[in-house]
């Protein structure tokens, strides 16, 4: 017999120690055979218990873990299309310009158009183009953070896919998750789309400098967002203007 | 729709469960989902109905559990449920420290196979 057939599968050669290490484990595609007892026909239960979300929850636990380690801090932005995400980055990122360093990741269906707005001298932009998801997931942040030069950066902004159901599902290693509520919008949007509201660590109500003209009820849209995320401060401000920022950059500020 | 994502990555779940249990059919999948889990249970089985047939589970019965929200107040040390909204105060205190007990969950609770 050939000497190459006496060796086992998977039989490793010899180390330094002289020692053969020989590996039975089947290979995982393997389908075992059925239990002893298992009756051919017979309906059989098999507990599993197992989050759906799994994989996207282990990869948004390496994230976080990678950009703790990198001393980064981390904000996912979720609203709907056209509440403000992107002026808050803008006039965010002017403000902070020189004090703290800053990089972005940009999620859209499609275009750049975000990441070209928001690019700032010594601000690293990243656009996640997803093609159609509805939402970010954490293995597309990691992809986007391969991409990204993170020397020195302090604060890293997560824009999400303008939605307000689905994001919420989705955990992508943030430290916080800011919702932004604009006044362009009904002030019991947040009694409308609860998730991404209870699970905001901090709210933002944009466009306050158009409120009065819209007629837009602001002690109502305050009390419906106290109902759904009451231990969330709430930041009433308008990105365009600079009106009320003082306080959402001390916020930014004490997370570093 | 990000419920057809999650309902594939559950099928692939399923499958593979039911592959190492050397079954050949998939029966029943029962799934438990939170009502603040942001998915909604007639769109996960319509998710299901586009990409069950020509699998192992292309005949198996969809089984979704509803989980309701329910919150605990530190405070008053009770439980109470959000029930026709999903107000987080506490309705006895008023006080804004509840802690969601359930009502996050998506899970894949089991499989019947033959």
């Amino acid at each position: 017999m050939p000497k190459k057939k006496t060796v086992p599968r998977r039989a490793k050669a010899a180390p330094a120690s002289g020692v053969i290490l020989v590996d039975v484990r089947e290979p995982d595609d393997a389908p075992p055979a059925p239990p002893g007892d298992a009756v051919p026909g017979m309906t059989r239960a098999i507990d599993l218990g197992v989050r759906l979300l799994d994989q996207n929850d282990r990869q948004a636990a390496a994230n976080r873990a990678l950009l703790h380690e990198r001393g980064i801090r981390t904000l996912n932005f979720v609203s709907s299309p056209g509440a403000g995400k992107t002026t808050l980055l803008e006039r965010t990122l002017a403000a902070l310009a020189g004090e703290v360093r800053c990089a972005v990741l940009v999620g859209d269906l499609e275009t750049d158009n975000d990441a070209r707005r928001l690019r700032r001298e010594g601000v690293p932009v990243a656009q996640i183009t997803t093609g159609g998801t509805c939402h970010l997931d954490a293995a597309m942040v990691a992809r986007g953070l391969a991409a990204l030069p993170l020397e020195g950066v302090r604060l890293l902004f997560v824009e999400n896919v303008g939605n307000l159901v689905c994001p919420a599902s989705f955990d992508l290693g943030e430290n916080r998750r800011i919702t932004l509520l604009s006044c362009t919008e009904g002030e019991d949007k947040p009694l409308k789309y609860p998730p991404i509201f209870t699970s905001a660590h901090a709210v933002i109500l944009n466009k306050i400098d158009v409120a009065a003209a819209l007629g837009f009820d602001r002690a109502a849209a305050t009390a419906n967002l106290r109902h759904m995320a009451p231990h969330a401060p709430i930041f009433e401000l308008s990105a365009r203007t600079g009106e009320g920022f003082d306080a959402w950059l001390a916020y930014l500020r004490a997370l570093l | 729709m990000h419920e057809l994502g999650i309902a594939e990555s559950a099928l692939a779940m399923v499958l593979t469960q039911a592959r190492k249990a050397g079954a050949s059919r998939v029966e029943q999948i029962v799934i438990r989902v939170g009502a603040l889990s942001g998915v909604d249970p007639e769109a996960l089985r319509f998710a299901f109905t586009a990409i069950l047939p020509g699998t192992a589970a292309a005949d198996a019965i969809l089984q979704i559990d509803p989980v309701p929200a329910v919150a605990y107040c530190p405070d008053c040390q009770h439980d109470f449920a959000l029930e026709d909204n999903f107000f987080m105060e506490c309705p006895t205190c008023g006080r804004p420290n509840a802690v969601l007990k359930t009502g996050r969950e998506l899970d894949l609770m089991r499989i019947e196979v033959t």
